[in-house]
């Protein structure tokens, strides 16, 4: 049994996760892939006006017989009901009503930042809370990496519909995970086993094992980092459907999975983050007032602590990589430069292929290319050509400091923010 | 002593001809490692850098006795180039590869069960023992042959841990960086344990960050086990919950993962956290004098 904490872990980081190494998708584009190998998902229709609603409403009424609808928005965050973001529309008239009400709108919700996202899109949804002969319920359902077993697993719960932390909190015995072996992939009989501890039976099981199996063929065929169905339905005619998908993929699977890389939503992205991608930068706005540039990702994070202690804060993470070269951080020093809160600029290179004297030249041409760089910027280079690059710095006459230990950085840090 | 990799380590390169390789390649010759060829499928029967170039990873360990091997292979092809060297018998196999997706790595993992061998990384700057071999791409000079061993999920961090070392007096057995990704071969706990049982280690320096329950499960078993001083430090302090910060596995998920929390189990476990990382040298030496 995996612990608690590791799960909520894996499980939050990713629900959560916004960034270079993971491709986060909408749910309808999750559904999409899901449907593609034979998920049940309910009928829907992305639309990205009122009156596209309707249609689509419409559509999905005659396919299926449908009067009601949910309507709901589609931004890559979790937790949207929350904030207003999914409705229940009981006539073609509401759809069109919430249709309106939510295509603009920037939600917020507990996924999301304060700031909230600006929605473009809903998906109209076939009603799946039809009635019939048995109870409605809810499940969650998950696959992801067990990281402490090297194995994928399909984390499962009765108790769907509502955030999978509470539930572990709360009721940590109805959590229950079933690890594949990655040899012969997910058995029969695993399957099964899923169905029989969700309680179900008749139709109900039947569908669940073929879902089950549905669902994780998707997991491996797409490459995904995570599926989150919250909930799957079991419906009043015992059919199972994703009631809803959170899909994420894997990014360093995409150069296979190229249906899936154009699916990729800018939109949905910081647009700063956006442009340093384009130029291999991996970039992370953050609210401090010191920007750093380091070339690797261990000792950027290390530079941004090393700036909290000296009394600044950082205001991004940038990792510049393995070729810092001349051009690269005149990039990273002009996205650095786009955040009016930024007050200095530690650079910090450890250098090894990368030569300390050409970074440092590559220093003085982006200040002398970019001009008026009014905030001062500090320049740590240890390593390969330390000193020539150090030399590089102190004879350019421009306003910058130039350090060779990490802890005399960090007093330069804590002397320009005085 | 050191571990993993020494002089006498028969070093191949597989992905030997192309860019990456060529160059590294290049650079562990010069260093003194004793690389005895490399892989390329295809050249079999070449001379590359002086060295011979082999179609498979079994014919180097049976024409010229690999036991370590060192892989750039681009992504799509890394986790069959590391089953390969397991196949055929390579020992110590350090895969340098960023960007292996991951279900392939679930997979190559599995593999290697019922192989006698150990995987260092992938996405890592591999293995050196100063003085004795260098198999990665970590730059040679700033190392010297000591007393402490590294363990370090990151690059340069770990490359700035060994210039500290090196300038304190103290140097390095062996340097092993583990590499970033959420699946890697060789664990924090292992590599501490393959160097707690390295009688020439007197000090160990474990550099850790945000994300995973690596450094914790590591910590634990030095409470346990341990029978020489370790210098712990954290990176990610100040890094947001939910964005990973530049490796896949760097990212605070729940309270355990944060950088406040690993360090207090750290520090719980009889380890020597500094908070800055321009301690690291000057903390090792007080405990070692």
């Amino acid at each position: 049994m995996i612990e608690i904490d590791t799960l909520k872990s894996s499980i939050f980081g990713l629900q959560k996760s916004q960034n270079y190494f993971v491709m986060n998708l909408h749910e309808f584009q999750g559904k999409q892939i899901l449907s593609g190998y034979g998920v049940s998902v309910p009928m829907s229709i992305v639309a990205e006006s009122p009156a596209k609603a309707v249609e689509a409403a419409k559509e999905i009424q005659k396919m299926t017989g449908s009067d009601k609808w949910a309507v709901k928005a589609q931004i890559h965050a979790g937790g949207r009901g929350k904030g207003g973001g999914v409705k229940i529309a009981k006539s073609i008239e509401e759809v069109e009503l919430f249709a309106d009400q939510i295509i603009g709108m920037t939600l917020i919700t507990p996924q999301t930042s304060a700031e909230g996202k600006y929605v473009r899109k809903v998906l109209v949804e076939q009603n799946i809370y039809y009635p019939g002969p048995y109870p409605v319920s809810e499940i969650y359902m998950s696959i992801l990496l067990n990281r402490a077993t090297s194995r994928n697993m399909i984390l499962y719960s009765p108790r769907g519909g509502m955030d999978i932390e509470k539930v572990a909190e709360e009721t940590p015995d109805q959590i229950f995970t079933e690890e594949i072996d990655p040899k012969v992939g997910l058995q029969a009989f695993q399957a099964r086993k899923i169905a029989f501890n969700l309680g179900l039976s008749g139709t109900a099981f039947k569908e669940m094992v073929k879902f089950v199996a549905a669902l994780y063929k998707a997991y491996e065929g797409s490459d995904a980092s995570l599926f989150e169905i919250n909930p799957v339905i079991k419906a009043a005619d015992d059919r199972i459907y994703a009631a809803d998908a959170k899909v994420v993929i894997d990014n360093n699977a995409l150069f296979r999975q190229i249906e899936i890389a154009g699916m990729r939503d800018l939109n949905e992205e910081d647009p700063i983050e956006v442009e340093a991608s384009r130029f291999d930068l991996n970039y992370v706005k953050l609210d401090g007032n010191v920007g750093c540039m380091v070339n690797g990702a261990g000792l950027a994070m290390a530079t941004m602590d090393m700036i909290k202690m000296s009394g600044g804060d950082p205001a991004n993470f940038l990792d510049v990589g393995g070729t810092a070269n001349a051009k690269r951080v005149e990039e990273g020093f002009r996205i650095i430069l786009k955040d009016p809160n930024v007050k200095a600029i530690l650079v910090n290179i450890f250098g090894g292929i990368v030569r300390c004297d050409r970074v440092a030249q590559g220093v003085v041409d982006a200040y002398n290319n970019i001009g008026e760089i009014e905030v001062p910027i500090i320049v740590r280079l240890q390593g390969t050509n330390a000193e020539e690059g150090k030399e590089i710095i102190d004879k350019s006459g421009l306003k910058v400091f130039s350090a060779i230990r990490l802890q005399d950085a960090a007093a330069l840090v804590n002397e320009v923010l005085k | 002593m050191s571990v993993l990799v020494n002089k006498n380590s028969k070093v191949i390169v597989q992905g030997f001809t192309g860019s990456e390789g060529t160059f590294h390649a290049g650079q562990m010759i010069e260093y003194g490692t004793n690389l005895v060829g490399g892989v390329t499928p295809g050249k079999g029967g070449q001379y590359h850098l002086g060295k011979p170039v082999f179609n498979t990873v079994a014919d180097a360990v049976a024409k010229a006795g690999a036991d370590v091997s060192v892989i750039f292979v681009p992504p799509a092809f890394a986790t069959d180039a590391i089953m390969e060297a397991a196949e055929a018998g390579i020992k110590v196999i350090v895969c340098i590869t960023e960007g292996i997706p991951t279900a392939d790595m679930v997979k190559a993992k599995e593999f290697l069960k019922g192989h006698d061998c150990r995987l260092i990384g992938p996405n890592c700057p591999g293995v050196i023992t100063p003085g004795e071999a260098k198999v990665g791409i970590m730059p040679g000079f700033i190392h010297s042959k000591g007393r402490v061993g590294i363990v370090s999920r990151s690059g340069t961090l770990t490359y700035e841990a060994v210039d500290q070392l090196t300038k304190v007096g103290l140097g390095q057995t062996t340097a092993i960086g583990i590499g970033g990704d959420p699946i890697i071969g060789t664990t924090t706990k292992e590599a501490v344990e393959l160097l707690m049982n390295d009688p020439e280690t007197e000090g160990i320096v474990m550099i850790g960050e945000i994300g995973g329950s690596m450094e914790a499960e590591a910590a634990y078993w030095v409470k346990e086990n341990g029978n020489k001083p370790v210098v712990g430090f954290i990176a990610g302090a100040t890094a947001p919950k939910g964005r990973t910060m530049g490796h896949a596995g760097a990212i605070i998920g729940g309270v355990s993962d944060t950088a406040e929390a690993k360090k207090q189990i750290l520090t719980e476990c009889g380890i020597h956290v500094v908070d800055s990382p321009a301690d690291i040298g000057t903390k090792m030496l007080e405990l070692l004098s």
